[in-house]
């Protein structure tokens, strides 16, 4: 069911262009990008620092920074488009049936008022419930995520929690009223590996009990394959391949993702080069004509660097590149 | 428990003994005086020692705050030693004074940085970057010379002898990456301590990095200190492995003994939180708790809050290194061998 754009998604991006107008001319950062997140799936979007992942996960919440924009496409969320939302109403949607969750948790807590007060005021907002009743839901909700002696901490400031336990508040805090998708934008990337798999292990668990879907921005492979249900691979802009994770991770297709995945030093794997993928991902000025990636691919051949290939269906995933789609006009290649 | 421990014992570059650092983290003397306050020390480095031979990779892990980076530090000179010793080539550093004495031990000793957006000065050129190792240890005079000199560093790294002309934000993360480790090279060092080299950068560049630290070691011969929170890129460039836990150094030895065979309830407890990237469904054991603050450490044995197998003897005794194999473990529970067997790392 991977390419199944149908109405029943929860989430679906059409063609979506973000640009950045800037002096010396305006700037892609994210070209035509269309996925749709299922109800309760979680679909992991992964690429290098600039791939423009990052602001897409801003743009479905309306959080693009200007002079960021939306330049084109639509954001249809539950059936309803929301990229054309006046600010009033889309903040509703947010927060209410769209909870985020970001990389700094330092810097999503307000640090002069207690965790229970932002809770019980993002609970208040969207929900309606006592104030007393509020407040013996953020305890809950303090509980649910793993905060011991949530009673006492609950009155505390968000500098009295260690970094992980932190990253639970703001977990909760994204949870408050019971959403129906979830943007975690790097949720694990400022923590330590051992708190790093306690947090993805509480995201999977509270996913499966709330069903809410998830939209997992991430650069960390480890992470996506423990976590996702389908993974978007981003390179410059673009999606550049999209699949079920077992696919994307263990039979890539395109090239990129295939040096992505070589390049990940692995323990048991005994090798005395890592895969390298030559050169570094185009500034957002110089994107090259035809397939973005051509200048780094050990496969390119001519038709690459003249025409751009769009997601084709290859296997149970889809792929943007000639290697694999429109085989029937490949050339001058040995596949 | 020194013949167990390495093959190479007749080359060892660098030995570290008891290393300890503590630092003062009380209030300033007012307050203390107004509030009956003590004086308050940080422990950041109790008592660790390891060796390094020659030509050899000994990489050091831990989570944030375990003084990984102190250690680094403490061995190229940036802090002074509490107390132990750092013996470089059979010379004790702390009995080197004056600067003509630790001069020319310097310049065999370099460090490459975590940012390598913060470690270049953005005012200089990187011809001028790369130069001054050169300049400072008046290896080569003439302008001519050292420019010849810094072209052929810049190729070793991968970058082009013309790059020299640029300014460090011309670069990306990894180019910036090969212009210090460039920089680190022009005093052709045997030693380079790498404090997270890797870890402000992509992957695929992280890849370039790593396979250009290892072709440099095998061209040049160099000896790595390698510094590092990530088990996999350990695991790829290490030849020896420490896991240091609030301060002291819980488990050592071969790396790929290290970790086919981890002993330390620590060292089994890093290895299981490392993503399952191969997709084999394994199962991972919940890793409990959080690092405790390093202040105030648990008695006896540190990691006995989170430990499975803490016993009585865990959280009154610090327990001391074990020789093993080819290594050394810090564990009670290894000692009266009640620690159940653990199979091959992922």
């Amino acid at each position: 069911m991977p390419f199944d754009h149908s109405n029943k998604a929860l989430l679906r991006v059409d063609n979506l262009r973000i640009e950045i107008p800037g002096r010396r001319g305006t700037l892609v950062a994210v070209d035509d990008v269309s996925f749709h997140i299922g109800e309760g799936e979680v679909l992991g979007v992964v690429g290098e620092s600039g791939a423009g992942k990052s602001l897409t996960g801003a743009a479905v919440i309306g959080l693009l920074e200007p002079p960021c924009r939306i330049a084109g496409g639509q954001i249809v969320f539950d059936g309803r488009r929301i990229d054309n939302l006046p600010y009033e109403k889309l903040r509703r949607i947010r927060g209410r049936h769209i909870g985020m969750v970001f990389q700094d948790p330092l810097t999503s807590l307000n640090p002069l008022y207690t965790v229970g007060r932002q809770l019980t005021e993002t609970i208040l907002t969207h929900t309606d419930m006592s104030e007393k009743g509020a407040r013996k839901r953020a305890i809950e909700l303090l509980q649910e995520v793993g905060i011991p002696a949530a009673e006492r901490r609950v009155d505390q400031y968000p500098h009295e929690f260690s970094g992980g336990m932190r990253q639970r508040v703001v977990i909760a805090l994204a949870l408050c009223a019971n959403p129906r998708l979830i943007i975690a934008d790097e949720p694990t990337t400022a923590l330590d590996v051992s708190i790093q798999a306690q947090i993805i292990t509480l995201l999977k668990r509270l996913c499966r009990e709330h069903g809410a879907a998830v939209m997992l921005v991430t650069h960390d492979m480890g992470v996506i394959a423990e976590t996702a249900d389908r993974v978007a691979v981003m390179y410059a802009g673009r999606i550049v391949e999209v699949g079920p994770v077992a696919d994307v991770v263990l039979r890539a297709r395109h090239p990129y993702t295939v040096g992505l995945m070589g390049s990940i030093p692995l323990v048991g794997h005994d090798v005395e080069r890592l895969t390298q993928i030559d050169g570094a991902m185009p500034r957002l000025d110089a994107i090259p004509t035809g397939c973005a990636f051509n200048p780094r691919c050990p496969q390119a051949f001519a038709r690459c660097r003249r025409e751009r290939p769009e997601l084709e269906p290859v296997g149970a995933s889809e792929a943007a590149c000639w290697l694999h789609g429109g085989a029937a006009e490949r050339s001058g290649t040995d596949g | 428990m020194a013949e167990a421990a390495t093959a190479s014992q007749d080359d060892l570059l660098v030995e570290v003994e008891d290393l300890s650092k503590l630092f003062d983290v009380s209030s300033p003397l007012l307050n203390r005086l107004l509030q009956g306050e003590r004086r308050l020390l940080l422990t950041a480095v109790d008592q660790v020692s390891f060796r390094i031979p020659r030509g050899k990779t000994f990489s050091l892990v831990g989570e944030s705050g375990c003084g990984k980076s102190t250690v680094a530090r403490l061995v190229v000179g940036l802090h002074r030693p509490s107390g132990g010793r750092i013996v470089f080539e059979g010379v004790d550093m702390a009995s080197l004074r004056t600067r003509a004495e630790t001069g020319p031990l310097r310049k065999r000793l370099q460090m490459i940085f975590q940012d390598p957006y913060a470690s270049l000065n953005p005012r200089w050129r990187v011809a001028s970057i790369v130069a001054e190792p050169i300049r400072a240890h008046k290896l080569l005079s003439g302008r001519r010379e050292i420019a010849a000199r810094v072209g052929e560093l810049l190729e070793q790294v991968g970058l082009s002898p013309a790059d020299g002309e640029k300014f460090p934000h011309e670069f990306s993360g990894g180019q910036r990456q090969r212009i210090s480790i460039a920089r680190a090279l022009a005093s052709n060092p045997e030693f380079l301590v790498c404090d997270e080299p890797t870890s402000a950068l992509d992957v695929s560049v992280q890849a370039q990095i790593l396979n250009l630290m290892k072709g440099l070691q095998r061209e040049l011969g160099l000896t790595y200190l390698f510094i590092s929170h990530d088990l996999a890129v350990v695991y790829h460039i290490a030849d020896y492995v420490g896991v240091m836990y609030l301060g002291r150094l819980v488990e050592w030895g071969e790396a790929k003994a290290l970790f086919h065979q981890p002993q330390h309830p620590y060292t089994r407890m890093l290895l299981d939180a490392i993503p399952d990237l191969e997709m084999t469904g394994r199962a991972r054991t919940p890793v409990a708790g959080e690092v405790p603050s390093p202040i105030a450490p648990p008695a006896g044995c540190h990691f006995h809050p989170r430990c499975p197998f803490a016993q009585e003897r865990c959280r009154r005794e610090a327990p001391k290194a074990l020789a093993m194999a080819a290594g050394e473990v810090s564990c009670h529970a290894v000692e009266e061998g009640r620690l159940p067997p653990r199979g091959v790392a992922s």
